[in-house]
Protein backbone atom coordinates (compact mmCIF):
# COMPACT_ATOMS: atom_id res chain seq x y z
CA UNK A 1 0.00 0.00 0.00
CA UNK A 2 2.02 3.21 -1.00
CA UNK A 3 -0.23 6.81 0.09
CA UNK A 4 1.06 9.83 -0.93
CA UNK A 5 0.43 13.18 0.25
CA UNK A 6 -0.03 15.53 -2.35
CA UNK A 7 2.93 18.01 -1.58
CA UNK A 8 1.52 22.15 -2.36
CA UNK A 9 1.56 25.07 -1.11
CA UNK A 10 -1.23 23.46 1.59
CA UNK A 11 -0.33 24.54 5.28
CA UNK A 12 -1.51 21.63 6.96
CA UNK A 13 0.53 18.44 5.36
CA UNK A 14 1.88 17.70 9.18
CA UNK A 15 -1.35 16.88 10.05
CA UNK A 16 -2.38 14.72 7.49
CA UNK A 17 0.81 12.68 7.52
CA UNK A 18 0.78 12.52 11.44
CA UNK A 19 -2.82 11.21 11.60
CA UNK A 20 -1.95 8.78 9.45
CA UNK A 21 0.89 8.01 10.98
CA UNK A 22 -1.31 7.15 13.79
CA UNK A 23 -3.09 4.15 11.87
CA UNK A 24 -0.10 2.81 10.92
CA UNK A 25 0.37 4.13 6.97
CA UNK A 26 3.63 5.96 6.16
CA UNK A 27 2.63 8.76 3.35
CA UNK A 28 4.80 9.79 1.11
CA UNK A 29 4.60 13.73 0.65
CA UNK A 30 5.69 14.81 -2.98
CA UNK A 31 5.04 16.72 -5.76
CA UNK A 32 6.59 14.11 -8.16
CA UNK A 33 4.47 12.69 -11.09
CA UNK A 34 5.98 9.07 -10.80
CA UNK A 35 5.40 8.66 -7.37
CA UNK A 36 1.84 10.29 -7.79
CA UNK A 37 0.64 8.00 -10.11
CA UNK A 38 1.95 5.04 -9.15
CA UNK A 39 0.19 5.23 -5.36
CA UNK A 40 -2.49 3.69 -4.53
CA UNK A 41 -4.41 6.44 -2.51
CA UNK A 42 -3.75 9.71 -3.27
CA UNK A 43 -4.85 12.55 -0.55
CA UNK A 44 -4.95 16.43 -1.44
CA UNK A 45 -4.93 18.25 1.98
CA UNK A 46 -5.83 21.85 2.29
CA UNK A 47 -5.20 24.76 4.49
CA UNK A 48 -5.33 28.11 2.78
CA UNK A 49 -6.50 30.35 -0.17
CA UNK A 50 -8.62 29.02 -3.36
CA UNK A 51 -6.76 31.12 -5.76
CA UNK A 52 -3.34 30.76 -4.95
CA UNK A 53 -3.50 27.35 -4.59
CA UNK A 54 -5.00 26.57 -7.61
CA UNK A 55 -2.21 28.85 -9.70
CA UNK A 56 0.35 26.74 -7.58
CA UNK A 57 -1.14 23.64 -9.42
CA UNK A 58 -1.05 24.97 -12.71
CA UNK A 59 1.97 26.73 -12.55
CA UNK A 60 3.18 22.74 -11.81
CA UNK A 61 1.28 21.54 -14.27
CA UNK A 62 -0.02 19.13 -11.19
CA UNK A 63 -3.89 20.39 -12.33
CA UNK A 64 -4.24 17.63 -15.35
CA UNK A 65 -1.94 15.08 -13.31
CA UNK A 66 -4.72 15.51 -10.55
CA UNK A 67 -7.99 15.06 -12.97
CA UNK A 68 -6.57 12.09 -14.36
CA UNK A 69 -5.39 9.89 -11.33
CA UNK A 70 -7.25 6.55 -11.70
CA UNK A 71 -6.67 5.56 -7.36
CA UNK A 72 -8.76 6.70 -4.97
CA UNK A 73 -8.05 10.53 -4.05
CA UNK A 74 -9.30 12.13 -0.81
CA UNK A 75 -9.58 16.03 -1.11
CA UNK A 76 -9.50 17.80 2.42
CA UNK A 77 -11.36 21.06 2.77
CA UNK A 78 -9.60 23.28 0.74
CA UNK A 79 -8.36 20.26 -1.39
CA UNK A 80 -12.50 18.73 -2.22
CA UNK A 81 -12.79 22.78 -2.59
CA UNK A 82 -10.25 22.54 -5.46
CA UNK A 83 -12.11 19.83 -6.92
CA UNK A 84 -15.25 21.53 -7.65
CA UNK A 85 -16.00 23.74 -11.05
CA UNK A 86 -15.19 27.54 -9.85
CA UNK A 87 -14.52 28.65 -6.49
CA UNK A 88 -16.09 32.21 -5.08
CA UNK A 89 -12.55 32.70 -2.84
CA UNK A 90 -10.17 34.62 -4.86
CA UNK A 91 -13.02 34.06 -8.39
CA UNK A 92 -11.40 31.45 -9.60
CA UNK A 93 -11.94 28.37 -11.71
CA UNK A 94 -10.92 25.07 -10.35
CA UNK A 95 -10.17 21.51 -11.27
CA UNK A 96 -13.86 20.74 -12.47
CA UNK A 97 -13.65 17.34 -11.53
CA UNK A 98 -17.37 18.14 -10.00
CA UNK A 99 -19.52 20.43 -11.79
CA UNK A 100 -20.90 22.01 -8.05
CA UNK A 101 -19.16 25.41 -7.45
CA UNK A 102 -17.93 26.69 -3.84
CA UNK A 103 -19.62 29.42 -2.50
CA UNK A 104 -19.43 31.93 0.15
CA UNK A 105 -21.36 31.54 3.42
CA UNK A 106 -23.33 34.79 3.40
CA UNK A 107 -22.88 36.83 6.80
CA UNK A 108 -26.23 36.73 8.57
CA UNK A 109 -26.71 35.47 12.01
CA UNK A 110 -23.79 32.97 11.74
CA UNK A 111 -20.50 33.64 11.98
CA UNK A 112 -17.98 33.29 9.25
CA UNK A 113 -15.43 31.36 9.07
CA UNK A 114 -17.84 28.21 10.67
CA UNK A 115 -15.27 26.81 13.23
CA UNK A 116 -15.59 23.77 15.08
CA UNK A 117 -17.69 20.92 15.79
CA UNK A 118 -20.42 19.75 13.24
CA UNK A 119 -22.36 17.04 12.83
CA UNK A 120 -22.72 15.15 9.76
CA UNK A 121 -25.60 13.71 7.82
CA UNK A 122 -27.26 11.70 4.99
CA UNK A 123 -23.78 9.40 4.90
CA UNK A 124 -23.35 7.04 2.06
CA UNK A 125 -20.67 5.28 0.45
CA UNK A 126 -17.91 3.47 2.45
CA UNK A 127 -15.84 5.90 3.30
CA UNK A 128 -18.68 6.40 6.12
CA UNK A 129 -18.47 2.58 6.92
CA UNK A 130 -19.14 1.95 10.52
CA UNK A 131 -19.86 6.25 11.18
CA UNK A 132 -23.30 6.52 12.63
CA UNK A 133 -25.45 9.53 11.08
CA UNK A 134 -25.15 12.94 13.57
CA UNK A 135 -21.35 12.09 14.22
CA UNK A 136 -19.30 15.14 14.92
CA UNK A 137 -16.37 16.02 12.89
CA UNK A 138 -14.10 19.20 12.79
CA UNK A 139 -14.81 21.92 10.30
CA UNK A 140 -13.33 24.75 9.71
CA UNK A 141 -14.04 27.26 6.68
CA UNK A 142 -15.80 30.19 4.85
CA UNK A 143 -16.80 28.86 1.88
CA UNK A 144 -19.04 25.84 1.04
CA UNK A 145 -20.24 23.21 -2.02
CA UNK A 146 -24.22 23.00 -2.62
CA UNK A 147 -25.68 19.86 -2.03
CA UNK A 148 -25.94 18.28 -5.55
CA UNK A 149 -25.93 15.05 -7.07
CA UNK A 150 -22.44 13.98 -5.85
CA UNK A 151 -22.95 14.51 -2.27
CA UNK A 152 -22.08 11.81 0.17
CA UNK A 153 -22.98 13.61 3.29
CA UNK A 154 -24.32 16.79 4.76
CA UNK A 155 -24.19 19.31 7.21
CA UNK A 156 -25.96 22.33 8.50
CA UNK A 157 -25.11 25.45 8.89
CA UNK A 158 -27.76 28.21 7.83
CA UNK A 159 -28.20 25.86 5.07
CA UNK A 160 -27.72 22.03 4.36
CA UNK A 161 -24.49 22.26 2.04
CA UNK A 162 -22.14 19.22 1.03
CA UNK A 163 -19.73 18.38 4.02
CA UNK A 164 -18.27 15.59 1.08
CA UNK A 165 -19.00 14.44 -2.11
CA UNK A 166 -17.69 11.52 -4.12
CA UNK A 167 -17.42 11.26 -7.96
CA UNK A 168 -15.85 7.61 -9.47
CA UNK A 169 -12.69 7.36 -7.78
CA UNK A 170 -12.54 11.07 -6.19
CA UNK A 171 -14.04 11.33 -2.63
CA UNK A 172 -13.55 15.07 -1.16
CA UNK A 173 -14.35 16.00 2.62
CA UNK A 174 -14.98 19.73 3.58
CA UNK A 175 -14.36 18.74 7.69
CA UNK A 176 -10.88 17.51 8.74
CA UNK A 177 -10.75 13.78 9.23
CA UNK A 178 -6.96 14.38 10.23
CA UNK A 179 -8.23 16.70 13.85
CA UNK A 180 -11.67 14.58 14.39
CA UNK A 181 -10.85 12.39 16.77
CA UNK A 182 -11.48 8.52 17.03
CA UNK A 183 -14.55 9.19 14.26
CA UNK A 184 -11.98 11.46 11.75
CA UNK A 185 -9.97 8.26 11.88
CA UNK A 186 -11.92 5.35 11.41
CA UNK A 187 -13.17 7.75 7.90
CA UNK A 188 -9.23 7.91 6.82
CA UNK A 189 -9.14 4.29 7.24
CA UNK A 190 -12.20 3.70 5.36
CA UNK A 191 -10.43 5.80 3.01
CA UNK A 192 -7.20 3.59 2.68
CA UNK A 193 -9.55 0.61 2.83
CA UNK A 194 -11.41 1.91 -0.58
CA UNK B 1 -25.93 22.36 14.66
CA UNK B 2 -22.34 23.59 15.40
CA UNK B 3 -21.25 22.93 18.82
CA UNK B 4 -20.28 25.13 21.57
CA UNK B 5 -16.56 24.39 22.33
CA UNK B 6 -14.90 23.50 25.74
CA UNK B 7 -11.09 24.17 25.18
CA UNK B 8 -8.36 23.43 28.08
CA UNK B 9 -5.39 26.11 28.24
CA UNK B 10 -2.12 24.95 29.18
CA UNK B 11 0.94 27.28 30.20
CA UNK B 12 4.20 26.47 28.91
CA UNK B 13 7.28 27.11 30.17
CA UNK B 14 10.58 25.90 28.79
CA UNK B 15 8.89 22.68 27.03
CA UNK B 16 6.90 22.10 30.44
CA UNK B 17 3.65 22.38 31.80
CA UNK B 18 3.74 25.40 34.37
CA UNK B 19 2.44 28.57 36.61
CA UNK B 20 -0.11 28.36 39.33
CA UNK B 21 -1.26 24.70 38.82
CA UNK B 22 -1.09 22.21 41.52
CA UNK B 23 -0.17 19.58 39.89
CA UNK B 24 -1.30 17.09 42.78
CA UNK B 25 -2.62 13.86 41.84
CA UNK B 26 -1.37 13.96 38.02
CA UNK B 27 0.96 11.09 37.65
CA UNK B 28 3.02 13.49 35.14
CA UNK B 29 3.56 16.96 36.69
CA UNK B 30 5.05 18.56 34.03
CA UNK B 31 4.41 17.00 30.60
CA UNK B 32 2.37 19.19 28.19
CA UNK B 33 1.53 16.27 26.00
CA UNK B 34 0.64 13.83 28.68
CA UNK B 35 -1.77 16.21 29.50
CA UNK B 36 -2.76 16.91 26.29
CA UNK B 37 -3.75 13.60 25.29
CA UNK B 38 -5.58 13.27 28.34
CA UNK B 39 -7.98 16.43 27.66
CA UNK B 40 -8.69 14.83 23.91
CA UNK B 41 -9.77 11.97 25.51
CA UNK B 42 -11.65 13.40 27.78
CA UNK B 43 -13.42 15.26 25.57
CA UNK B 44 -12.26 18.75 24.90
CA UNK B 45 -13.18 20.17 21.84
CA UNK B 46 -9.77 21.70 21.09
CA UNK B 47 -6.49 22.86 23.26
CA UNK B 48 -4.73 26.26 23.70
CA UNK B 49 -0.88 25.89 24.78
CA UNK B 50 0.38 29.70 25.65
CA UNK B 51 4.50 30.14 25.82
CA UNK B 52 4.96 32.19 28.85
CA UNK B 53 8.48 32.61 28.26
CA UNK B 54 8.55 33.15 25.23
CA UNK B 55 12.40 33.97 23.97
CA UNK B 56 14.26 33.16 20.87
CA UNK B 57 16.51 30.80 22.62
CA UNK B 58 12.80 28.80 24.03
CA UNK B 59 11.47 29.08 20.44
CA UNK B 60 13.03 25.62 19.18
CA UNK B 61 12.18 24.30 22.26
CA UNK B 62 8.36 25.30 21.97
CA UNK B 63 8.62 24.32 18.23
CA UNK B 64 9.59 20.96 19.08
CA UNK B 65 6.70 20.59 21.50
CA UNK B 66 4.29 21.81 19.00
CA UNK B 67 5.73 18.49 16.84
CA UNK B 68 5.38 16.35 19.67
CA UNK B 69 1.79 17.28 20.59
CA UNK B 70 0.82 17.41 16.56
CA UNK B 71 2.09 13.60 16.43
CA UNK B 72 0.05 12.34 19.57
CA UNK B 73 -3.28 14.47 19.73
CA UNK B 74 -6.38 14.18 16.93
CA UNK B 75 -8.14 17.25 17.95
CA UNK B 76 -6.93 20.86 17.04
CA UNK B 77 -5.06 23.07 18.94
CA UNK B 78 -3.76 26.46 19.03
CA UNK B 79 -0.11 28.04 19.91
CA UNK B 80 0.60 31.38 21.90
CA UNK B 81 2.97 33.41 23.05
CA UNK B 82 5.66 36.12 21.78
CA UNK B 83 4.44 35.40 18.52
CA UNK B 84 6.04 38.54 16.15
CA UNK B 85 6.51 37.78 12.86
CA UNK B 86 5.11 35.97 9.58
CA UNK B 87 8.53 33.51 9.65
CA UNK B 88 7.35 32.55 13.95
CA UNK B 89 3.88 31.86 12.57
CA UNK B 90 5.47 29.80 9.30
CA UNK B 91 7.56 27.78 11.96
CA UNK B 92 4.81 26.48 14.63
CA UNK B 93 2.46 26.17 11.64
CA UNK B 94 4.75 24.03 9.53
CA UNK B 95 5.64 22.08 13.11
CA UNK B 96 1.92 20.73 13.05
CA UNK B 97 -0.09 23.75 15.05
CA UNK B 98 -3.21 24.27 13.52
CA UNK B 99 -3.63 27.65 14.44
CA UNK B 100 -1.13 30.64 16.16
CA UNK B 101 -3.09 33.48 18.49
CA UNK B 102 -1.21 37.21 18.33
CA UNK B 103 -1.45 39.67 20.83
CA UNK B 104 1.11 42.24 21.58
CA UNK B 105 2.94 42.41 18.03
CA UNK B 106 -0.48 42.70 16.98
CA UNK B 107 -1.25 46.07 18.59
CA UNK B 108 2.16 47.61 18.02
CA UNK B 109 1.56 46.50 14.38
CA UNK B 110 -2.08 45.86 13.24
CA UNK B 111 -1.14 45.20 9.39
CA UNK B 112 0.95 41.98 10.81
CA UNK B 113 -2.73 40.61 11.31
CA UNK B 114 -3.24 41.54 7.33
CA UNK B 115 -0.51 39.81 6.17
CA UNK B 116 -0.85 36.95 8.31
CA UNK B 117 -4.41 36.30 6.94
CA UNK B 118 -3.83 36.86 3.84
CA UNK B 119 -0.96 34.45 3.45
CA UNK B 120 -2.30 31.95 5.94
CA UNK B 121 -5.64 32.26 5.51
CA UNK B 122 -8.18 33.71 8.59
CA UNK B 123 -8.87 30.46 9.82
CA UNK B 124 -5.41 29.58 11.15
CA UNK B 125 -5.17 33.40 13.27
CA UNK B 126 -6.87 33.72 16.32
CA UNK B 127 -6.20 37.48 18.07
CA UNK B 128 -5.73 37.35 21.94
CA UNK B 129 -7.00 40.38 23.75
CA UNK B 130 -5.99 40.99 27.11
CA UNK B 131 -8.92 43.53 28.65
CA UNK B 132 -9.53 45.25 31.95
CA UNK B 133 -12.35 47.38 32.89
CA UNK B 134 -11.13 50.59 34.48
CA UNK B 135 -13.12 54.15 34.75
CA UNK B 136 -16.35 52.77 32.76
CA UNK B 137 -14.80 51.28 29.84
CA UNK B 138 -13.06 47.98 28.73
CA UNK B 139 -8.94 48.91 27.67
CA UNK B 140 -6.63 46.40 25.91
CA UNK B 141 -4.04 45.38 27.48
CA UNK B 142 -0.33 44.45 25.75
CA UNK B 143 2.50 42.10 27.35
CA UNK B 144 0.90 39.58 29.45
CA UNK B 145 -1.24 42.58 30.99
CA UNK B 146 1.50 44.54 32.12
CA UNK B 147 1.15 47.69 30.07
CA UNK B 148 -2.39 49.39 29.47
CA UNK B 149 -3.34 50.86 26.29
CA UNK B 150 -5.61 53.43 25.17
CA UNK B 151 -7.08 51.04 22.95
CA UNK B 152 -10.80 50.08 23.68
CA UNK B 153 -11.61 46.43 23.69
CA UNK B 154 -14.26 47.24 21.08
CA UNK B 155 -12.66 49.17 18.58
CA UNK B 156 -9.63 46.99 18.60
CA UNK B 157 -12.17 43.73 18.16
CA UNK B 158 -13.50 45.08 15.25
CA UNK B 159 -10.19 46.70 13.64
CA UNK B 160 -8.87 42.67 13.89
CA UNK B 161 -12.06 41.71 11.95
CA UNK B 162 -11.62 44.03 9.79
CA UNK B 163 -8.00 42.66 9.39
CA UNK B 164 -9.14 39.13 8.51
CA UNK B 165 -8.52 37.42 11.98
CA UNK B 166 -10.93 33.80 12.04
CA UNK B 167 -10.93 34.37 16.24
CA UNK B 168 -10.50 36.43 18.99
CA UNK B 169 -9.52 35.52 22.27
CA UNK B 170 -11.03 37.08 24.78
CA UNK B 171 -9.44 37.52 28.60
CA UNK B 172 -10.96 39.54 31.19
CA UNK B 173 -7.79 40.54 33.47
CA UNK B 174 -10.72 41.31 35.90
CA UNK B 175 -11.93 38.11 35.91
CA UNK B 176 -9.28 36.22 35.89
CA UNK B 177 -8.40 34.01 38.43
CA UNK B 178 -11.23 34.99 40.41
CA UNK B 179 -13.59 31.92 39.75
CA UNK B 180 -16.43 34.01 39.63
CA UNK B 181 -17.54 33.40 36.51
CA UNK B 182 -16.65 34.92 32.84
CA UNK B 183 -16.57 38.54 31.89
CA UNK B 184 -20.16 38.40 30.12
CA UNK B 185 -21.18 41.72 29.57
CA UNK B 186 -17.77 42.39 27.22
CA UNK B 187 -18.45 38.78 26.05
CA UNK B 188 -21.56 39.51 24.92
CA UNK B 189 -20.76 42.78 23.32
CA UNK B 190 -17.64 41.79 21.28
CA UNK B 191 -19.22 38.79 19.95
CA UNK B 192 -22.26 40.69 18.54
CA UNK B 193 -19.89 43.17 17.28
CA UNK B 194 -17.60 41.04 15.23
CA UNK B 195 -18.95 38.42 12.88
CA UNK B 196 -16.33 35.89 14.12
CA UNK B 197 -16.19 33.19 16.71
CA UNK B 198 -15.40 34.78 20.22
CA UNK B 199 -13.92 32.11 22.74
CA UNK B 200 -14.51 33.64 26.51
CA UNK B 201 -11.54 33.19 28.77
CA UNK B 202 -10.83 34.24 32.63
CA UNK B 203 -13.40 33.70 35.67
CA UNK B 204 -14.30 29.75 35.46
CA UNK B 205 -15.15 28.38 38.46
CA UNK B 206 -18.40 26.36 38.46
CA UNK B 207 -19.89 24.49 35.74
CA UNK B 208 -22.81 27.51 35.87
CA UNK B 209 -20.25 30.04 34.66
CA UNK B 210 -19.54 28.14 31.69
CA UNK B 211 -23.75 27.96 30.66
CA UNK B 212 -23.96 31.34 31.09
CA UNK B 213 -20.71 32.47 29.27
CA UNK B 214 -22.28 30.97 26.30
CA UNK B 215 -26.42 32.12 26.72
CA UNK B 216 -25.35 35.47 28.43
CA UNK B 217 -22.33 36.39 26.85
CA UNK B 218 -22.76 34.29 23.64
CA UNK B 219 -19.43 32.93 23.48
CA UNK B 220 -18.78 30.24 20.83
CA UNK B 221 -16.07 28.89 22.68
CA UNK B 222 -15.18 29.08 26.46
CA UNK B 223 -11.57 28.56 27.84
CA UNK B 224 -10.13 28.06 31.16
CA UNK B 225 -7.50 26.38 32.98
CA UNK B 226 -7.03 25.55 36.37
CA UNK B 227 -10.38 24.00 37.11
CA UNK B 228 -9.43 21.58 34.74
CA UNK B 229 -5.88 21.12 35.84
CA UNK B 230 -6.99 21.11 39.78
CA UNK B 231 -9.90 18.35 38.13
CA UNK B 232 -12.34 20.71 39.80
CA UNK B 233 -14.21 20.12 36.98
CA UNK B 234 -14.23 17.27 34.41
CA UNK B 235 -15.07 17.85 30.95
CA UNK B 236 -17.21 15.15 30.41
CA UNK B 237 -19.84 16.29 33.36
CA UNK B 238 -19.78 19.78 32.49
CA UNK B 239 -20.72 18.27 28.81
CA UNK B 240 -23.38 16.88 29.83
CA UNK B 241 -24.57 19.43 32.08
CA UNK B 242 -24.27 21.68 29.13
CA UNK B 243 -26.40 19.69 27.14
CA UNK B 244 -28.74 19.11 29.88
CA UNK B 245 -29.30 23.05 29.55
CA UNK B 246 -30.47 22.53 25.96
CA UNK B 247 -26.52 23.83 24.74
CA UNK B 248 -25.33 22.16 22.08
CA UNK B 249 -21.83 20.24 22.64
CA UNK B 250 -19.98 17.47 21.48
CA UNK B 251 -20.55 14.64 23.68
Amino acid sequence: MKTVILKYNSGNVRSVSFALERIGINAIVTDNEEEILSADKVILPGVGEASGAMMYLKEKKMDDLIRALNQPVLGICLGMQLFCRFSEEGNINCLGIFDQDVKLFSPGELKVPQIGWNTINELSTDLFKNVKENAYQYLVHSYYVELGANTIAQTNYGINYSTAIQKNNFYGVQFHPEKSGLIGQTILENFIKL
Amino acid sequence: MLAKRIIPCLDIKNGRTVKGINFEGLRDAGDPVELAVSYAQQGADELVFLDINATNENRKTLTELVTRIAKQINIPFTVGGGINSIEDVSILLNAGADKVSINSAAIKEPTLLKKLTKQFGSQCIVLAIDTKFENDAWFVYLNGGRIKTNLRTPDWAKQAAELGVGEILLTSMNNDGTKKGFANTITQQISELVNIPVIASGGAGKIEHFRDAFNIGKADAVLAAGVFHFKEIEIQELKKYLKENKIEVRI
